[in-house]
């Protein structure tokens, strides 16, 4: 009994140290699911150049992000896959919003492509498990508009939560093939293979950021991810320049 | 005097007691307060005539009825083998059976993922052989309820058993009742109460399941997409159409407990009833 009374105390002081050092604000930035590599990048080197600065970055889909902002979530920076969802917290944010980056969308497949998928008419194939997500959802949107601009027709099996999860589904072999963006088949590697949609009938995903607050955080934040250093790290993980 | 103070404390409850109960209703109501509050009654007749909605409503009464029963014909023997009958690793068996009652729903969902999804451990085999793809089916939504449910019927029923005093049953046999007769006319009946608890409470669970259901079987209006997965949906778009689904779950939810409500609380003197 002694020894569990000990252990549990020392547990309890541990979890009371990780505490705030007066010293650090916190800085929180709401991003995409699809932001989750490149801005946990961004994060450390931002980090490193602003040590009195620790930013905490919450990952989901844009139309959730914008959803928990709505209900008054305490976030400093805003960083969305469309224009819909940032016009969504128009009233919560300080300022324009800044587009910063673009993306496009790319078919993916498991490893080594098994299924033989080379374009978009392939999807068509009623034998596919074809995921997407909601339409609401930035990457359900995009991929609405350029299957109907294909002129494809293609029952998904399920609408999943956010892009990751879209891809999760595809590398684990449950979904034979999904749509996600170029820069997800980027940071997934090896998990899976892509199948590049020519630009004609791709589009071009603006990706804006916008201040939450006039928190000096929130501005320094947002000048880093613009300035050249920060477009140098988007560029390096798939995006293209806004 | 003494014994006239005496008397009357135990006509009153103690005050700090029901201050605590009152703080306990509170907490349990003002919660739907907040939603009737904010619920836009005038959109609500539009909302619950949408198709995505009553498709929604039927597949999770159909999915939440076929768990329970699923739960019923294998819960119920797993049960009785966990009260009646000694062997070496009753406890750890009776540890799994009831571990996804403590796990999240999620990594209840992930789990069935990994071991039955097409890639799975044992549903590759399934599909391979046999074709048979759970995720993304309705029979997958049920694996998925019935997976996190069903420990609450074993609990309850094995619990009953072991209360049961086993020589009502000896006795009915020891005057020639055959072994099941004597179950279905002694025992079964006996602890009925025990067992339409366990009963409900297993389909109030597969009614509100959504992390195993939305992470193993998927997101599809009329095939997966169950009532708390389409008001989860509702809520990033149109948080007044999630309110009103919110309002008929939890209307359905209370009539049927209001309805059983005899059988849930049990009556003491049932038990003994033979």
């Amino acid at each position: 009994m002694r020894v569990a009374g000990i252990v549990g105390l020392t547990l309890v002081a541990l979890a009371g140290c990780g505490g705030t050092d007066s010293d650090v604000d916190t800085l929180t930035v709401f991003a995409t699911s699809s932001l989750t590599e490149v801005f946990a990048r961004l994060e450390s080197e931002f980090e490193a150049a602003n040590t009195d600065l620790d930013v905490v970055v919450s990952n989901a889909a844009s139309s959730e992000l914008a959803r928990q902002i709505i209900e008054g979530a305490p976030a400093d920076v805003f960083a969305a896959a469309d224009l819909m969802n940032m016009d969504r917290v128009s009233d919560q944010i300080d300022g324009s919003p800044i587009v910063f980056a673009t993306n496009r969308l790319q078919i993916v497949t498991e490893p080594g492509n098994p299924r033989g998928v080379t374009s978009l008419d392939d999807l068509a194939d009623p034998s596919l498990l074809f995921v997407t997500s909601d339409r609401r959802v930035p990457i359900g949107g995009y991929t609405e508009t350029v299957l109907q601009r294909a002129g494809v027709s293609v029952r998904p099996v399920s609408y999943e939560e956010n892009v990751k999860a879209i891809l999760n589904k595809v590398a684990t072999g449950e979904a034979d093939v999904g749509i996600v963006f170029v820069t997800d088949v980027l940071a997934a590697g090896s998990r899976v293979t892509g199948v590049v949609i020519p630009d004609e009938a791709n589009v071009v995903a603006q990706y804006p950021m916008a201040r939450l607050n006039s928190s000096d955080g929130a501005r320094r934040f947002v000048d880093f991810v613009t300035s050249s250093t920060g477009r140098a790290i988007l560029g390096e993980f798939g995006f293209g320049a806004p | 005097m003494i014994r006239m103070r005496r008397n009357r404390r135990t006509h009153r409850p103690p005050i700090a007691i029901l201050v605590l109960a009152a703080i306990a209703v509170a907490f349990f109501t003002l919660p739907f307060l907040g939603i009737l509050w904010r619920t836009p009654w005038s959109d609500a007749i539009d909302v619950i005539r949408d198709e995505s909605v009553r498709q929604a409503l039927w597949l999770s009464i159909l999915t939440s009825v076929l768990a329970t029963a699923v739960a019923i014909v294998i819960g119920v023997p797993l049960a009785w083998v966990l009260a009646r009958v000694d062997f070496r690793f009753r406890n750890v068996v009776r540890a799994l059976a009831t571990l996804s009652m403590v796990l999240p729903p999620v990594v209840g969902g992930v789990a069935l993922f990994f071991s039955f999804g097409r890639r799975g451990l044992f549903g590759q085999y399934l599909y391979d052989w046999f074709g048979i793809r759970l995720p993304f089916t309705t029979a997958g939504v049920v694996v998925a309820q019935t997976f996190v449910a069903m420990p609450f019927l074993v609990l309850t029923v094995e619990s009953a058993f072991r209360q049961f005093d086993m020589r009502y049953e000896d006795a009915a046999r020891s005057l020639g009742a055959g072994r099941w007769h004597a179950f279905r006319r002694i025992t079964l009946p006996t602890i009925r109460p025990a067992i339409i608890a366990g009963l409900v409470l297993a389909w109030a669970r597969a009614l509100g399941e959504f992390g195993a259901t939305i992470t193993f079987a998927g997101n599809l209006p009329g095939t997966t997409q169950t009532m708390p997965l389409a008001t989860y949906i509702a809520l990033e778009s149109d948080p007044g159409a999630a309110l009103v689904l919110s309002i008929v779950l939890i209307v359905i939810s209370f009539g049927v407990l209001i309805g059983l409500r005899d059988r849930w609380l049990g009556n003491p003197h049932e038990v003994t009833r033979s």
